[in-house]
């Protein structure tokens, strides 16, 4: 190459390089703004009535999370509850296999009986987060609590701090993980894998920062509880139709 | 994921009783994580009882008095390991140190552990034993010499000015230590009972009842090392010193056994939410070590054992010793019971409050029984080093008590 071709190819080359860079503004402006975690806080809204127990949020958070397989672990959840006229509930977590099931309760037994869909509670004062001795489990802008799997020593005080259950240690990573509300897809303004796939419209996804969010409609509409309020979490997963049963 | 240890959980699936979260099966903290407490308890109250002798002048201590150190230094060298063992990622643990959370008690570990270490143990352990380090560096022959001048930090000057200040900063050094100690101890109660989603553990109760026992236990290893020590070296054994400190060791027993009954007491009494589920607990899966080995072996046996030989001077001192040695067995016993009640016991109920759980312990893993009985056995083995590198008496006391004892013999 002489020092003629050079210069006019670096001619060329820096507009070129100026007018990519634009382009790439311009289809990003095209997309709508990008993310501002700030502008956001989420939640979710659990309708109890509604759930049928079939397990799909369950399977799809498996698929969509890469949970492991095996039913010690669980990014989400269904419990059974059944009530006996004395007060007393029969509780199974209708994904755990292999347990003996009691079939022959007959549902005359029963005073009343509902699922319900349990996950992290993604609560605005998280114990995990407050103990982690790394600051390895955080809580992002828009309010989701989050793991770090690459800073987390899988030392389990998480695991232990969480009222809920809500937190493993993967056997692969050897490190605590849990529900995220699917950050990844909702970041994308989707929703969370389970649900999208609930049958019922049991559980309801959004903002708590947008009026027009089906959250604050469904916060709206119904009366709504959380779980374990005493010990002051303030979780962010609201359910209706809450049974005083439920723990 | 490994087939094993699926199989070994869905076994474990078998032995729920009630209602779990799925997630509740597996036990996270192990039996390494009932070594921590009980080897941190240990350093904790073996340095208190070597305060007693500083602080509170209680000469009849002295002749433990080096011992405790080293057995404190000795045991919070190991103390961490059990801990490092257990951490699913133990390549990370220094982002422990280097991006700690704040708001963690646990990521305070590392502070309250090098304070203690390096601000207070060392330091004070160099103190005392500077002067002798720098007369064994001149007698010694050469690897030796080398050593123990090493150890020494290359100082000399043994003239009385020197000893006063050695003195001195002891004294000072141990004032600090005691709060210290209580901090390394309390601390590690604080892990536990700040845990508000674990009934069982969280109370503010925790960190004095992990004092107390930490007392107790320290106490009771010193008197134990004590007499193996003595009777290894085939020297006897000062009566005054052990009565003196067994009747410290009684003391803090009852404090213990007062705190630990003021909980329980408490907790039935305030009856809450838990409670079912906590008594369900304690019967079904804890009887064995909460009732038999903590309670019973551990507190009211060595209690009796105690009482007995402080109330008749009929027995003579080499009845008092076996009561003693079995006594501070037992406790050593009860402690190690109590801590596995706390760490194990915490985690075998659901947070649902409506099923338990079953702790299968590993043998042969890495956080297994094996391994804990390594990282138990492991501060002896350092002990015996510093004892055989260490005077446990200042060189001129051991000459002295040397003397005593030959003239005592041809009595």
């Amino acid at each position: 190459m002489n020092k003629r071709d050079f210069l006019k190819g670096a001619i060329l080359f820096f507009p070129a390089g100026g007018l990519l860079a634009m382009a790439r503004d311009a289809s990003g402006k095209a997309n709508g703004k990008a993310y501002e975690p700030a502008s956001h806080f989420y939640g979710m809204g659990i309708e109890i009535d509604k759930c049928i127990g079939c397990s799909r949020c369950v399977e799809a958070c498996k698929a969509e999370n890469d949970v492991p397989a095996e039913p010690f672990y669980f990014r989400t959840w269904i419990e059974r509850y059944q009530i006996r006229p004395s007060g007393e509930s029969v509780v199974e977590s209708i994904n755990v296999k292999g347990r003996k099931r009691d079939e022959a309760a007959d549902d005359r037994d029963f005073v009343r009986t509902f699922f319900v869909p349990k996950l992290c509670n993604q609560c605005a004062h998280p114990p995990c987060v407050q103990v982690c001795p790394v600051g390895a489990t955080f809580q992002t802008k828009d309010g989701v609590v989050l793991v770090d799997k690459d800073r987390c020593l899988g030392c389990r005080y998480c695991i232990q701090a969480c009222p809920y259950g809500a937190r493993y240690l993967d056997p692969r990573t050897h490190t605590a993980d849990k529900c995220t509300f699917c950050y990844h897809r909702v970041v994308k303004g989707l929703q969370p894998a389970c649900v999208e796939v609930c049958p019922t419209g049991a559980r309801i996804f959004g903002d708590l920062k947008s009026r027009a969010s089906r959250l604050v409609r469904f916060a709206r509409m119904n009366k709504v509880h959380v779980l374990k309020p005493a010990l002051n979490t303030e979780p962010k997963v609201y359910y209706a139709q809450l049974d005083g049963e439920v723990r | 994921m490994n087939p094993e240890t699926a199989a070994g959980l869905y076994e474990l699936l078998e032995q729920v009783t009630g209602y779990i979260y799925p997630n509740e099966i597996e036990i996270h903290w192990s039996i390494l994580i009932v070594a921590y407490p009980y080897l941190t308890g240990l350093v904790a109250g073996a340095f208190i009882l070597a305060s007693l002798v500083k602080v509170f002048n209680v000469k009849e201590v002295q002749p433990v008095y080096r011992l405790s150190l080293l057995t404190a230094l000795a045991f919070l060298l190991v103390a961490p390991m059990p801990l490092l063992l257990h951490l699913g990622r133990p390549e990370r643990f220094y982002e422990i140190l280097l991006t700690p959370n704040p708001t963690s008690a646990m990521a305070m570990f590392g502070f309250v552990y090098a304070w203690y270490l390096m601000g207070v143990l060392l330091l004070e352990i160099w103190f005392e034993f500077r002067r002798d380090l720098v007369v064994l560096a001149q007698q010694a022959r050469p690897p030796l010499r080398w050593l123990y001048a090493a150890l020494s930090l290359f100082s000399k000057d043994i003239s009385d000015g020197a000893l006063a200040f050695d003195r001195k900063a002891i004294r000072a050094i141990t004032v600090i230590g005691i709060p210290s100690a209580f901090l390394l101890h309390g601390y590690v109660g604080f892990i536990f009972g700040s845990v508000k989603a674990n009934p069982w553990w969280s109370s503010v109760l925790m960190p004095l009842v992990f004092l107390m026992s930490a007392i107790v236990s320290g106490i009771a290893l010193v008197v134990f090392l004590y007499m193996v020590l003595t009777a290894l070296r085939r020297q006897p054994i000062d009566m005054a010193c052990l009565d003196k400190v067994t009747s410290y060791l009684f003391y803090a027993v009852i404090v213990d056994f007062s705190l630990e009954a003021l909980d329980f007491i408490h907790r039935l009494y305030e009856s809450e939410e838990s409670v079912g589920i906590l008594a369900k607990l304690i019967t079904d899966k804890l009887f064995m070590s909460l009732f038999v080995l903590q309670i019973l072996l551990g507190m009211f046996i060595p209690l009796g054992i105690l009482v007995l030989a402080k109330s008749s001077r009929r027995f003579n001192d080499d009845l008092r010793k076996l009561l003693y040695f079995t006594a501070v067995i037992l406790i050593q016993l009860g402690i190690f019971a109590t801590r596995w009640n706390v760490v194990i016991g915490g985690q075998l109920f659901s947070k649902s409050f409506r099923g338990l759980m079953t702790y299968k312990m590993e043998v042969m893993g890495i956080e297994g029984l094996a391994v804990t009985i390594v990282v138990l056995v492991l501060p002896f083995v350092i002990l015996a080093a510093f004892v055989r590198l260490l005077p446990t008496q200042r060189l001129a006391e051991r000459e002295a008590a040397g003397a005593a004892a030959l003239s005592g013999g041809s009595r």
